[in-house]
């Protein structure tokens, strides 16, 4: 048993997540916090996906900024840190259900030291408004 | 909606309960969302899903442009609800034709139906069924592959293309149309249909609509890879948009963010400059508003669209609900492909389940078909066919929600044992032994696609593309022995 603690490939693995562990909290719809640990890097859609945590739907394309169901609302003292905003990013988050002031999606959001203790909120309903538009239009038609 | 208390308040519920047998019509996203949330919030229900085609997956493989393959990636979680031990997959059976949702509630405790929007709206004008006249369903059928629309060949030989709808099917049409063929050779879309576009002459395509810019239904991502897509112009006209900033000032940020940019386009390059662009750019695409299609005319010998005669609407009201009404001014545009993509339509399934004609949708409450305990519904054949999979994702869940509660307060009997597929199969295996409409009906499981779906991506793997559709119902059975 004491030896495997030399294992290389767990060392490796040990090296890898060296740098200190970063807090993050997630409110999930029904109110619940889950709180998990995250690497520097890490995108928040990867803490979800890496740490198994049970957001029903999140990350529906799997980070390609194609559904923003990975919608997250942060507050606003770090929402202001974070790094800025592509327009691609901001024509996704204008489909997402609920938008607000300090919304990013979770793909594009990198962990870095200074969030540690972060506190993000899913919303409650992870729509996007393309269909209220749509369904605007072709009732029309 | 799936208000906080209604996620996540069971997994206790099973426990006493013999195991629900659900079954699922239709396996688009309605269907794979349903059972994925039906199987992750109880420990015991078996989910049951038959699909009318051999293939799973619905408009994410038939309706998803191929070059946009990110939205695919559901596919990924699709598969992994297939491949869990309480889910079945029974391709090739078509619910109301070879089993009878009757039989189907005989076989199990509950059934939901996630059949989709088979048809399309028509135009209902003269001319409409000219050659050269398609409905934007059977166009992306033709060119995602589906079985039924293979056939489609469609004339390219002309230089203007007319789409009429301003939502995202048509921006999906406008750029399959327009995009450089070394964009399209890396997709999956099917090698007939890149061979056709291949030799299109189709150079200039005119999206028309009924009302103004601030009624698009497309949407900012969809609206900016049309104006970024490489060798084409947009062609907007200033003076739609005059005036349109001020009124957008307090609009919700997402029509605000859409109007800017429309107005940016249409803005950003002063007359000759656009001129000089134009020459020098062989394709282009523009946005035509508050036109409504009266006639398609025909040529002189009558074969053949070579126009629409278009009446001018102006706007009663504003925003949303603003009504087109035509101002007697009439309109000839000259194009030689018509592309009618005003939406698609729910068809009734079978005499037993009720259906609203208005509104060509299953009337429910929260999931819950009117008036027939233990039939549910949802996707587009719940709400109509708008929205996008994320929205069909929410709906599902709130159907499954339904089925869920339903369960627990003992709506749905479960003390009776039901026999799921064991019923069905054996209906279905008699069905090929007497007189029937089609003989010879054996399902295709899940893993007998995943080696459908290997063949595909072998054969795609030769031309560079992630895979070589199957476009042949036959060649898919044949493939995997039957
Ligand atoms: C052209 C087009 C492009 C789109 N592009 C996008 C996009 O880029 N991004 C996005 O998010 N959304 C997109 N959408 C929307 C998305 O496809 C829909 O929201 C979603 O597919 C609806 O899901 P559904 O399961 O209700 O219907 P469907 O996907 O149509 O699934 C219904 C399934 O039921 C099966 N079926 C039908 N009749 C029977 C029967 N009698 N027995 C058994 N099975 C049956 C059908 O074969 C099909 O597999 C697009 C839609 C279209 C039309
Ligand atoms: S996971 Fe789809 S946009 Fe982030």
């Amino acid at each position: 048993m004491c030896r495997r603690r030399w294992d290389p490939l767990i060392f490796a693995n040990f090296s890898y997540s060296s740098a200190d562990p970063v807090t993050v909290h997630f409110i999930n719809r029904d109110g619940e916090r889950l709180t998990t640990t995250a690497k520097e890097g890490e995108s928040l859609l990867e803490v979800v996906v890496n740490q198994n945590l049970a957001i029903d739907g999140f990350g529906a394309c799997e980070g390609t900024l194609a559904c923003s169901t990975c919608h997250l609302i942060f507050e606003k003292d770090v929402f202001q840190k974070l790094d800025a905003i592509s327009d691609e990013e901001m024509d996704m988050l204008d489909l997402a259900y609920g938008l607000t002031e300090t919304s990013r999606l979770g793909c594009q959001v990198r962990i870095k030291k200074l969030m540690d203790g972060l506190t993000v909120q899913v919303p409650v309903e992870v729509s996007d408004i393309r269909s209220q538009l749509e369904a605007g239009k072709q009732s029309k038609q | 909606m799936a208000a906080p208390a209604r996620v996540g308040l069971r997994r206790w519920l099973s426990s006493r309960a013999p195991a629900p047998r659900i079954c699922v019509v239709g396996s688009g996203p309605a269907g794979f969302y349903t059972a994925q949330h039906i199987l992750k919030h109880h420990d015991l229900a078996q989910v049951d899903i038959y699909e009318k085609l051999p293939v799973p997956f619905g408009l994410v493989r038939f309706g998803v442009a191929p070059d946009h393959p990110e939205v695919k990636n559901v596919i990924n979680t699709f598969t992994h609800t297939a491949r869990s031990d309480r889910c079945a997959y029974y391709g090739n059976v078509t619910v109301g034709r070879d089993i009878t949702v009757g039989e189907l509630q005989q076989a199990y405790h509950a059934v939901v139906l996630s059949y989709g929007a088979e048809d399309n709206r028509v135009l209902g004008i003269p001319g409409e069924n000219l050659s050269g006249v398609y409905s934007a369903r059977a166009f992306v059928g033709w060119y995602n592959g589906l079985p039924e629309n293979r056939d489609l060949k469609p004339d390219l030989s002309c230089e203007t293309a007319l789409i009429l709808g301003h939502g995202n099917v048509a921006l999906d049409i406008a750029r399959i149309l327009l995009s450089p063929l070394d964009f399209l050779r890396k997709t999956d879309i099917t090698d007939c249909s890149l061979a056709a576009l291949a030799c299109s002459k189709v150079k200039r395509v005119w999206l028309a609509g009924r009302r103004g810019p601030l009624q698009v239904a497309f949407t900012i991502k969809e609206l900016r890879e049309m104006i970024n897509l490489p060798g084409t112009q947009p062609v907007l006209n200033p003076a739609d948009f005059t005036g349109l900033e001020n009124a957008v000032k307090d609009a919700p940020r997402p029509r605000k963010r859409l109007t800017e940019l429309m107005i940016k386009t249409a803005l950003e390059k002063p007359r000759e400059k656009a001129a000089m662009a134009q020459a020098a750019v062989p394709r282009q695409w523009g946005l035509k508003f508050q036109r409504s299609p009266q006639e398609v005319l025909p040529t002189a010998d009558g074969t053949r669209v070579r126009g629409v005669r278009m009446a001018l609407t102006r706007l009663e009201g504003s925003g949303d609900s603003a009504k087109a009404v035509p101002t007697g001014d009439m309109e000839e545009l000259d194009c030689g492909l018509v592309l009618s993509s005003i939406g698609y339509r729910s068809l009734p399934l079978d005499p037993a389940v009720p259906f609203d004609t208005q509104h060509s949708i299953i009337p429910n409450n929260l999931g819950r078909v009117m008036g027939v305990p233990g039939l549910y519904c949802s996707g587009w054949v719940k709400r109509g066919p708008v929205g996008v999979i994320i929205t069909t994702m929410n709906d599902s869940f709130d159907t499954a929600q339904s089925v869920l509660e339903d369960l627990q307060g003992g709506v749905l009997d479960v003390s009776v044992s039901k026999e799921g597929f064991g019923a069905v199969g054996s209906i279905l295996r008699s069905r090929v032994l007497s007189l029937t409409i089609t003989p010879g009906i054996r399902p295709v499981s899940f893993s007998e696609w995943e080696k459908i779906d290997a063949a595909e991506v072998a054969r795609g793997k030769a031309a560079g593309k992630p895979r070589e559709k199957i476009v042949d119902p036959q060649e898919m059975l044949q493939l995997i022995g039957h």
